[in-house]
């Protein structure tokens, strides 16, 4: 059966297919990508669609000056905060599942190659992980403005800016996960880089907003979860980044903990 | 083949492997024995690459395991059968595993068939039992139909015919011309299974010397049961053996082999009743070569390097 396979290659980028595709089906085949995935839309609609409503609501006790304020693509992408707790959990899981129950063992022995092991795990999360993100993004964001249509309060997506901002939800999403998954590769366990990556969206920003200004500004832009903002809001903030600007600053985070990652899943001991 | 040329692996608090140098022969079931703590697993996971050593290398089929493209058509290795995702489907889990060495779908069910968990395959692991998990282990093992298979303590939690099953595949694996490479702490469970056997303690080589010659060695003692026993014990003696009549008849022989004071009996038409290798014996000699390591060492080396 091994005829016609040429064992004594030394690893190439070539190699990488047959790993995808091996951790495509590892991916498939736990329960807790399903869950972690429908909870991550379940998240992003509902979220988005009742902060629509309570808006909607309360529509003719606002201001104008509100009205005029809003952002009701921000607003349907609100669930995102939520959404990212679950999309967050499974790319902690792709890796730190392998870590606690000991089947790194097993898979090391089925691919040796760790940095190409690193790179079909985090290339296949990156797909599943982007459309399903994206796709939930978008019924949020049709969902809200249906209901904020009710008051005239929706926009377009042709309108500047909103098909960027959905897109941009579905990638802030992908890179918090992403960002899961190289924790865990670094802490190789569940429950610490759960911890430690929600202590970085959510607990360090309450942190920094405690700095003197304008340092809490200035340092609070680049934080992930600010980052995110800026990517899926449509009304420029002038406490936030550019769109393009929180784009990088999170693809940076993102890529300086996975570039650690990667050094520690090579070094260590498996 | 598997070459460990003074492989060293040092933790912080512990020197795990002390400068191993040892080969694996195909064609052979070669046993791996030592007490639990030896260094026993350390040493697969070094020849396995999950370990770095501090010092001194390991190949399989003449490269480092790293080194080869899709290690499982050379090596299928079981070291814990609990190291696996207990959510994963018995079928999934492998097909997994399959693809990333481009091994064929069908190649699955082979194995499911070969260790007989094809009636189970589509349920989830974690219901499985011991025996069962070292079983689909054994089958991820040899998913790839390697030419070096390796096994870390393969009969823990196995039933009376899992452990007759697994000593039956070994011996078929080494026949097909396979390196079979099995640990155990076990000496009378090797007796049954290897040809040869690499014995180490506290990290460091005490034998490697082949079964019939550690057993020869151990089983200094011989049962021997016969209504002629009287007679029999002096012609013992005068073959050189050493006699120590036990209070039910029996008589304890030490010095001589069973094969021996067999042929000894007819010869003199001695009817016997038993003649019973004391397998405490082996216990005792692996006890003694791990205990006694450096003499055992010096007698071991001198006795391999007779013709």
């Amino acid at each position: 059966m091994s005829t016609a396979i040429d064992t004594r290659d030394t690893p190439t980028a070539g190699a990488l297919t047959p790993v995808l595709r091996s951790e495509a089906t590892k991916l498939r085949t736990v329960r807790s990508t399903v869950w972690t995935l429908v909870a991550t839309v379940v998240a992003t609609v509902g979220i988005g669609t009742l902060l629509s409503l309570a808006r909607v609501s309360r529509w003719d006790q606002l201001s104008l000056r509100e009205r005029l304020s809003i952002d009701p693509t921000a607003i349907s992408l609100r669930g995102v905060f939520l959404a990212q707790l679950a999309i967050g959990v499974l790319g902690v899981l792709v890796i730190s599942a392998e870590y606690t129950t000991g089947m790194i063992r097993t898979t090391l022995t089925a691919v040796p190659h760790r940095r190409m092991l690193l790179f079909a795990k985090a290339g296949v999360f990156t797909v599943v992980a982007f459309v399903v993100s994206t796709i939930a993004a978008f019924i949020a964001f049709f969902a809200g403005q249906s209901v904020l249509a009710g008051k005239n309060a929706d926009v377009a997506l042709s309108d500047p800016g909103v098909l960027r901002a959905v897109l941009g939800a579905g990638v802030y999403l992908t890179l918090i996960g992403l960002l899961g998954l190289a924790l865990a590769t670094l802490l190789r366990r569940t429950a610490g880089a759960i911890a430690t990556l929600f202590g970085l969206v959510l607990v360090l920003p309450a942190l920094v907003d405690a700095l003197p200004s304008p340092w809490n500004t200035d340092v609070g832009k680049l934080l992930p979860i600010n980052a995110g903002r800026a990517m899926f809001t449509v009304r420029p903030n002038s406490n936030l980044l550019s769109p393009g600007g929180g784009l990088v600053a999170l693809l940076v985070t993102v890529g300086v903990v996975f570039v650690l990652a990667v050094v520690a899943i090579e070094r260590r001991d498996a | 083949m598997i070459e460990a040329r003074g492989l060293t692996k040092r933790y912080p608090t512990a020197l795990a492997v002390d400068d191993l140098t040892f080969t694996v022969q195909p064609g052979l079931v070669t046993g791996f024995l030592g007490p639990n703590g030896a260094g026993k697993s350390t040493t697969m996971r070094l020849v396995l690459g999950l370990d770095r050593p501090t010092a001194g290398s390991v190949t399989v089929g003449g490269r480092r395991f790293a080194d080869h493209r899709y290690p499982m058509y050379e090596v299928g290795a079981l070291l814990d059968a609990g190291a696996i995702h207990p959510g994963r489907k018995a079928r999934e889990h492998l097909w997994g595993l399959a693809q990333s060495n481009r091994i064929p779908r069908t190649r699955v069910d082979e194995v499911l068939g070969i260790v007989g968990l094809d009636d189970v395959a589509g349920r989830r692991i974690g219901t499985f039992s011991l025996g069962m998990r070292q079983r689909l282990g054994i089958a991820a093992a040899l998913l790839g139909d390697p030419q070096v298979l390796m096994f870390d303590e393969p009969v823990n939690g196995l039933d009376p015919e899992g452990i007759v099953w697994i000593r039956t595949l070994f011996r078929a694996l080494a026949n097909e011309g396979r390196t079979v490479f099995v640990s155990s702490h076990l000496m009378s469970e090797m007796s049954l299974t290897a040809d040869h056997v690499i014995v180490i303690g506290r990290g460091r080589l005490i034998a490697d010397a082949p079964m019939r010659e550690l057993l020869v060695r151990g089983a200094a003692s011989v049962s021997v049961r016969s209504p002629d026993a009287a007679r029999f014990m002096p012609l013992l003696v005068d073959a050189g053996g050493r006699v120590e009549p036990g209070r039910d008849g029996s008589l304890t022989v030490t010095d001589l082999t069973s094969e021996v004071i067999g042929a000894l009996a007819a010869r003199h038409g001695v009817v016997l009743h038993e003649l019973t290798t004391q397998s405490a014996s082996l216990e005792e000699t692996f006890f003694e070569l791990t205990n006694d390591s450096v003499d055992f060492h010096g007698e071991v080396a001198t006795t391999r390097s007779m013709p």
